[in-house]
């Protein structure tokens, strides 16, 4: 039973609390990048979500079953890049023959998170947090979650700030940034919930 | 040695990786809270571009232009280990602060950027100059804004306090949103300095922010670059600079894009 409310503390934890985008800088670029209209954002949140948990998951199998037995723990950063860009390429690879109604929906993303430094956030975190499989996939799953949320409302913010009178200087990105700050702000509020 | 020195000046003044070209916006977000963060993080980025430079232009002839990206973060993923054990070993409470970015050291599109655009056709010694030019350009970025974050926040700058007693720090811009805001008013900052000079008939298009419209953080690597050569994409030979006029005319963004990320834009224009 406290295992089961530990895992819960950690979803609310990792999605709102301690924000991937909006308190970590992890995966900033998707963020930035692909929040310009809510339906290609919720498809790159999917394909985060997905990814992310299928990485964490493998990324803590090959820690402990493999790199913890040798003792080659310092191995973690070359090992863990290297196995997530292979993974995220046979993914692409096993949806294209296998499910291509999923691939036609995620399919434009994958190549994009390949190297999505939250990714290999999440795995390296993980292991600092010495974080058990099971556990390491509910971070991974409730940081994926996060960053989707964050992009949706971001992506949202963008569409209706589309039709607003922005001085030329502050057209594009600035405004964006600043949006994400405001966002921030409005996540720091969540520290209450733990 | 004067390709030295102008590889050197480039990176530093006229491809200022953070100012100018908006690369590995990441780190630059997330440990310039005190201005000695920003300082470490940017030598030990420094550090590995320097290096990784170095090697895979020694090694360019021999790595096959198909699977150069996963030789490339091979490469560099071994350095980010050297320097992350070297951290563990002498300045154990930066490396604390510093935590998962000095792993993450790995996806900064900085140093993938410049093993493929410059280092992987250019002889050794431009590329080691060129990647210290780059790095130095990153620290002193780095520990520009961690300065002025650190100033603001905590009214102290490599925490020596410089300002008058009846001095009200504020907090925010030792937090997470105070990172965004201090970006955007710098990205604000570049735009002005653009519309201006456009105005005069400079040309800036071929400076492309990182940070700007789409994706294109790290073009033609890092994060809309597949990991393997699938054979489907059309091939691009690694690109060979002779001299440095014709360095001029070179864009450092790589603006062609795979399929994938028209494909993307497409979608974003769905809908205008």
């Amino acid at each position: 039973m406290d295992s089961v409310r530990e895992l819960l503390l950690l979803l609310v934890g990792s999605s709102l609390v301690s924000n991937v985008v909006l308190s970590q800088f992890l995966g900033l670029c998707p963020f930035l990048g692909v929040s310009r209209k809510v339906k290609t954002a919720a498809g790159m949140g999917t394909a985060v979500i997905f990814v992310i948990t299928l990485a964490s998951a493998v990324a803590g199998a090959i820690h402990q079953f493999i790199l913890q037995r040798l003792d080659l723990e310092y191995l973690d950063t070359i090992v863990f890049i290297l196995v997530i860009a292979a993974l995220v390429q046979f993914v692409e690879m096993f949806l294209k023959k296998i499910i291509p109604s999923l691939y036609e929906a995620l399919g434009v993303y994958l190549p994009l998170i390949t190297t999505n430094c939250a990714v290999l956030g999440v795995a390296l975190n993980n292991v600092q947090a010495e974080y058990g499989i099971l556990t390491g996939v509910v971070n991974g799953f409730a940081t994926a979650v996060g960053f989707t949320i964050a992009i949706v409302i971001l992506a949202g913010l963008r569409e209706k700030m589309e039709y607003n009178d922005i001085p030329e200087s502050f057209k594009g990105m600035p405004m964006v940034l600043l949006t994400a700050g405001l966002m921030a702000i409005a996540f720091t509020g969540f520290s209450g919930l733990l | 040695m004067n390709r030295a020195g102008e590889r050197l000046i480039n990176g530093l003044v006229k491809e200022n990786p953070t100012f100018v070209l908006m690369l590995g916006m990441c780190p630059t977000l997330a440990v310039t809270t005190y201005a000695v963060n920003g300082l470490g993080m940017g030598l030990a980025t420094m550090a590995v571009l320097t290096m990784s430079n170095l090697l895979i232009s020694i090694l360019r002839k021999m790595i096959p232009n198909r699977i150069r990206i996963p030789a490339f973060i091979v490469i560099i993923a071994s350095f980010v280990t050297v320097i992350q054990l070297l951290m563990k070993a002498y300045l154990p409470d930066l490396n604390k602060a510093l935590g998962v970015y000095i792993p993450l050291i790995v996806v900064n599109c900085i140093i993938l950027g410049r093993a493929e655009s410059y280092a992987y056709g250019n002889p050794p010694i431009p590329s080691l100059f060129d990647g210290l030019g780059m790095g130095l350009g990153f620290t002193v970025a780095l520990t520009c804004i961690g300065a002025v974050r650190e100033i603001l926040a905590q009214g102290s700058i490599f925490g020596y306090d410089i300002m008058p007693g009846s001095y009200v720090t504020i907090n925010i811009f030792g937090l997470a949103p105070g990172a965004f805001f201090v970006l955007a008013i710098l990205t604000a900052l570049q735009n002005y300095v653009k519309i201006k000079g456009k105005k005069k008939g400079k040309d800036y298009s071929k400076l492309q922010s990182g940070c700007s419209e789409d994706c294109l953080s790290c073009p033609d690597t890092g994060c809309s670059k597949r990991f393997y050569d699938t054979g489907s994409e059309k091939k691009e030979e690694p690109r060979v600079v002779q001299s440095s006029e014709e360095l001029d005319s070179e864009i450092i963004m790589i603006t062609e894009r795979t399929e994938e990320d028209m494909t993307i834009m497409d979608l974003d224009k769905e809908g205008n």
